[in-house]
């Protein structure tokens, strides 16, 4: 694998990093997590519009940069530092990518221009109460056999799912797992915000009354939809990352000006070495996250697998770095008033997003022949 | 000189000897291949090599290679003399050093160690207390040096001593070149937790060595010896080069061939925590490919310095889980421990039975614990991660500013 980043790659980052430095401040990101709706308007307009990330990874066809997976996950990493609070991972991700990889074409043009553009969001909207993010446990079925059917029953976990213009629902139709599309404000649709660990992402619950959809995929959409959630785990384990390095300069930094017993306490053993534990964990994120992604652009045989380890492994990275933060700060790192927490919440929530990472080492286990012969 | 000069050069030597002839000794090739200057491609003109760059000696042992069956390694040869003894020369050495030592050392007549480390003098080998006494034209030696590899077969030592003890610790060392065959000078073997003894402990008493094998001035010792021991750190590190290869790969081995004596549920938690090494073992291996990604581009960062402390704890525990995953055969060590110098018969990680690797990962049990101690504690490795790369303030120093002799020592 190459792992080299381009200069174009290295100007997409200090772009979008710039960008996130002025727009997601934590003053700002303390608001929209307080917020209902999670988000700004002209801010996500300006994300579309001005630089290009709504349709980062839409075909230039439908009015996208065409970019790939080394490109989303440049920009997922600074969302990631800058926690940033839009519907990025549920649109121009997740959903886009169950339509780019899974929808029929007319279908594709209809969504992919308003979603690049910024007019409009979308979400998937597949996981449900039993094994949620087992694609092969999805059980809502269609009514209908037509382009037009109704769903009922509900979906859960659904990402930005009260504010989504457009849900993409996962559902089956003659046994086979098919998308349907349902506007956000169709008849018999009900949402409500769930509760989130963290407030930074919104989380909804979907009830479906005989709700009217309509069919966006033909024959059997789990395979592709395997691989569009490969590519979601990927950007997110990028975010994962970039959320894993904010936390350790945050230690870092804490380290070098906070004064104890009359010196720094990152002169202490006990501080140095766990600052040097996160700095080889995040390090072997990053290889993770941009391994998977390498390997996504490579059209690599290995790359839901690799997807998989980057998930897991960069779900605990995450966590600890987080945790380790908190811990290096002391007790101002217990306070509401520090972002400490914010990063924690974040860290903790995006581990059990998609799947916990014992659930994605299992996928690495069968996958390699871990396991008795 | 172009890579093409270089192989038609090549061919020229091994026309006139063959290493797959009979009666030619590795002695007789690699001499013929010093004085052709395809020995060291970076070393001057008449001592092995031609001034090039390092790299191009790679296009001399393809090109051997690819012409005969027999090829000696340099690692297997003589490894310090060549990795440290030959540089040091080169840079420190005088004329007649040069001429004398350095061809000796390619063929691998004459043997080299290093004599840093000390009982008292582990992680802060700058601490050292051997002392050298200036006696005419000789210094006089009295001390004891641990860890020495290859000690009992050497021709040559290379070894820091204390010249002046009145001066801060870094400033009274001098770097000397110490005959192993003079009088005074007994190595023993060091038995460690396998045994086995791959190292020694050189015990020195008044042995005399002249001046002029001084390298670099008097005082210098501490500078001369830096620039052998980065060589060690970096060779230390780097994972496996194949994806599921190296420790890992006896681990998933063993664990699949011991599954029928499990439950289901100790079965799953073996498979989770082997699964975690697996994907540890992968991403130290991408991890140095992302280090040498950067280091190619001219922006090298943190990347490269993780390695050797990632390495270390990541093999430790692949081992304990291997023995782990053996239940009550983990009460049995086959090999035994009667002292001895090593066999390597349980050391390889080629292709091998099952029996084999059961043996393999016993022993690596134990020897790894030495993973996270040599060529630096991870300990050390973690304060020069978080002093050097993260900028962190290094703890308070009582010995930097004072003489060595009023350092406290225990």
């Amino acid at each position: 694998m190459a792992f080299e980043f381009s200069d174009e790659h290295e100007e997409l980052r200090r772009t979008v990093r710039q960008f996130f430095e002025n727009e997601s401040d934590e003053t700002k990101v303390r608001e929209l997590m307080a917020s209902e709706r999670g988000f700004e308007d002209a801010t996500w307009k300006q994300m579309a519009e001005e630089l290009g990330l709504a349709g980062l990874i839409v075909p230039e066809i439908h009015g996208g940069a065409d970019f790939g997976a080394v490109e989303l996950a440049i920009v997922m990493e600074e969302m990631g530092r800058a926690l940033l609070c839009a519907p990025y991972l549920s649109s121009a991700v997740l959903a886009t990518s169950a339509i780019l990889l899974a929808a029929e074409e007319t279908a594709q043009k209809e969504l992919l221009p308003r979603l690049a553009s910024g007019d409009a969001t979308a979400t998937l909207a597949f996981a449900e109460k039993v094994s949620p993010w087992d694609l092969s446990a999805i059980a809502m079925a269609a009514e209908g056999d037509g382009a037009s059917v109704t769903l009922s029953g509900e979906k859960t976990f659904v990402l930005d799912g009260t504010t989504a213009d457009e849900i993409v629902v996962v559902a089956r139709s003659n046994g086979n797992l098919t998308l349907f599309q349902v506007a956000g404000d169709a008849a018999g649709l009900t949402r409500e915000a769930l509760p989130p660990l963290d407030p930074t992402r919104k989380l909804a619950k979907l009830r479906f009354e005989s709700t009217p959809a309509a069919r966006i995929s033909t024959g059997d959409a789990e395979p592709a939809l395997r691989r569009a959630l490969a590519r979601t785990v990927t950007a997110l384990a990028s975010e994962q990352l970039g959320g894993s390095q904010r936390c350790l300069e945050m230690a870092t930094d804490y380290a070098k000006t906070r004064l104890q017993f009359g010196r720094p306490i990152g002169s202490y053993q006990a501080i140095k070495h766990q600052c040097a534990d996160m700095l080889v964990e995040v390090e072997f994120a990053r290889s993770a996250a941009y391994s998977a992604a390498f390997a996504l652009d490579e059209d690599d045989d290995g790359a839901e697998v690799a997807a998989a380890m980057a998930k897991s492994f960069c779900s605990e990275a995450y966590s600890h770095a987080a945790k380790r933060n908190l811990q290096i700060h002391g007790g101002m790192g217990f306070t509401w008033e520090h972002p400490a927490h914010l990063y924690l919440k974040r860290a903790k929530s995006s581990e059990m997003l998609f799947g916990s990472p014992i659930s994605h080492r299992a996928k690495v286990a069968a996958a390699v022949g871990i396991g008795s012969a | 000189m172009k890579e093409s000069e270089l192989r038609e050069r090549t061919r020229v030597l091994l026309d006139e000897v063959h290493p797959d002839d009979e009666g030619v000794s590795r002695v007789d090739f690699r001499s013929a291949q010093f004085d052709h200057g395809l020995a060291l491609v970076h070393f001057p003109e008449g001592l092995g090599g031609f001034g090039l760059s390092p790299k191009l000696q790679a296009v001399v042992n393809e090109e051997i290679q690819s012409h005969a069956k027999t090829f000696y390694e340099n690692l297997v040869v003589n490894p310090i003399g060549i990795g440290m003894g030959a540089p040091v020369v080169l840079t420190y050495g005088s004329e007649e050093q040069k001429r004398t030592l350095i061809k000796r050392i390619y063929t691998g007549e004459d043997i080299w160690c290093q004599m840093f480390s000390e009982p008292s003098a582990g992680s802060d080998v700058a601490g050292l207390s051997t002392r050298a006494v200036r006696d005419g034209d000789d210094w006089v030696l009295n001390g004891q040096k641990v860890w020495t590899t290859l000690a009992h077969v050497s021709k040559w030592g290379m070894l820091l001593a204390r010249t002046n003890p009145d001066v801060p610790k870094h400033d009274g060392l001098s770097y000397f070149l110490l005959d192993m065959e003079s009088p005074g000078v007994d190595v023993r073997p060091l038995y460690q937790i396998t045994a086995e003894a791959e190292f020694n402990e050189v015990f020195l008493n008044d042995v005399r060595i002249p001046h002029e094998q001084m390298l670099g001035a008097e005082g210098q010792g501490w500078r001369v010896a830096i620039t052998t021991l980065m060589n060690e750190r970096s060779a230390l590190g780097g994972g496996s080069s194949r994806k599921g290869g190296g420790p890992v790969s006896v681990l998933t081995r063993i664990l699949a061939e011991s599954g029928a004596q499990r439950s289901p549920a100790e079965q799953a938690i073996l498979e989770d925590k082997a699964t975690q090494l697996y994907i540890r073992a992968e991403l130290l291996r991408l991890t140095t490919q992302r280090a040498k990604a950067t280091q190619r581009s001219g922006n090298p960062g943190p990347e490269g310095s993780v390695g050797k402390l990632a390495q270390a704890e990541i093999y430790k525990d692949v081992w304990e889980t291997c023995v782990a995953a053996l239940g009550d055969d983990g009460l049995l060590y086959e090999p035994g421990y009667e002292l001895r110098r090593p066999t390597g018969d349980f050391r390889g990680t080629g292709e091998s039975s099952a029996e084999k690797h059961i043996l393999q990962a016993k022993y690596q049990l134990l020897r790894s614990q030495a993973n996270s101690i040599e060529g630096g504690t991870s300990e050390i490795m973690r304060n020069i991660l978080g002093e050097r790369v993260l900028g962190l303030p290094g703890e308070p120093r009582v010995d930097k500013e004072i003489a060595w002799k009023d350092v406290p020592r225990g």
